[in-house]
């Protein structure tokens, strides 16, 4: 028998998975992929407990995750452009310019 | 064995082993294939979850958007230069502690979690559940996503153009 709290642990183990890689890698394109992850983490969550408790209203909020996971995404992906035309380097660790 | 349990293992061990080889891959396009197979039994989980609504959007904006847009970025900014550099930054171990930290205090937190008892959805279906909520009960914060979809789209716009273009 699968339940709700399955779906919350396999939630987990996606954020877990999600921040690691956010906080370990050095290439801007895996960190956006592991905020994706992180959001699909919160998005199985939300999906669970709406099944759960009997009320659409969680997937309404999945929906509106994914809406802001676009703009993010593409903001995102819009300023990784911009940003290695300037300094011609995708590696977070080489990005200091602001750093003291 | 109950085909509900075989799925929904076949797809957690989809969408958390595309998330471990995304996360660990050198080439960045082999990373967002490994993206897109964890977004796959995401959308699996969904299904299993009787939200049909949800597993079409994934489908649809997750794999054939976003992932596409970082193909595409992949291919403007050739990232395979970095290949053969360090792929993890030197705090990496600080990173990592932080994870298991968070890991160990969410576990502890679920595994005293008591959950109320679970009810049946309404027997409408899921599409027509969706739309009844959305549009009644969340008008307003459907019409700000609207907004923030196209304040997104003017700024990536803005940021990728070339200068003086």
């Amino acid at each position: 028998m699968i339940t709700t709290m399955h779906y919350v642990a396999v939630s987990l183990a996606m954020l877990l998975i999600g921040t690691v890689g956010l906080l370990t890698r050095r290439n801007i394109v895996i960190i956006l992929m592991s905020i994706e992850l992180i959001l699909n983490a919160v998005n199985i969550n939300l999906v669970a407990f709406s099944k759960h408790h009997g009320n659409a209203a969680g997937q309404v909020f999945a929906i509106f995750v994914i809406a802001v996971a676009v703009a993010e995404a593409a903001v995102g992906l819009g300023i990784l452009l911009a940003l290695f035309r300037n300094r011609e380097t995708v590696q977070v660790d080489e990005i200091d310019l602001l750093k003291w | 064995m109950n085909l509900d349990v075989f799925f929904f293992y076949a797809f957690s061990t989809l969408a958390l082993g595309g998330g471990l080889l995304a996360i660990t891959r050198r080439s960045a396009v082999h990373a967002a294939l490994a993206l897109m197979v964890s977004l796959l039994g995401v959308a699996g989980l969904y299904l299993l979850l009787q939200a049909e609504f949800l597993f079409v959007s994934q489908i649809i904006i997750y794999i054939g958007g976003i992932l596409l847009l970082f193909l595409f970025v992949i291919m403007l900014v050739n990232l395979d230069a970095g290949k053969g550099l360090r792929q993890f930054h030197k705090n990496w171990p600080l990173g990592a502690a932080v994870t298991v930290l968070t890991g160990l205090a969410l576990a502890v937190l679920l595994s005293r979690a008591q959950l109320p008892p679970a009810q049946p959805m309404p027997s409408t279906g899921n599409v027509e559940l969706i739309a009844d909520t959305l549009f009644q009960d969340y008008l307003v914060p459907f019409e700000v996503a609207s907004l923030l979809l196209l304040v997104a789209v003017v700024g990536s716009v803005l940021l990728a153009r070339k200068r003086g273009a």
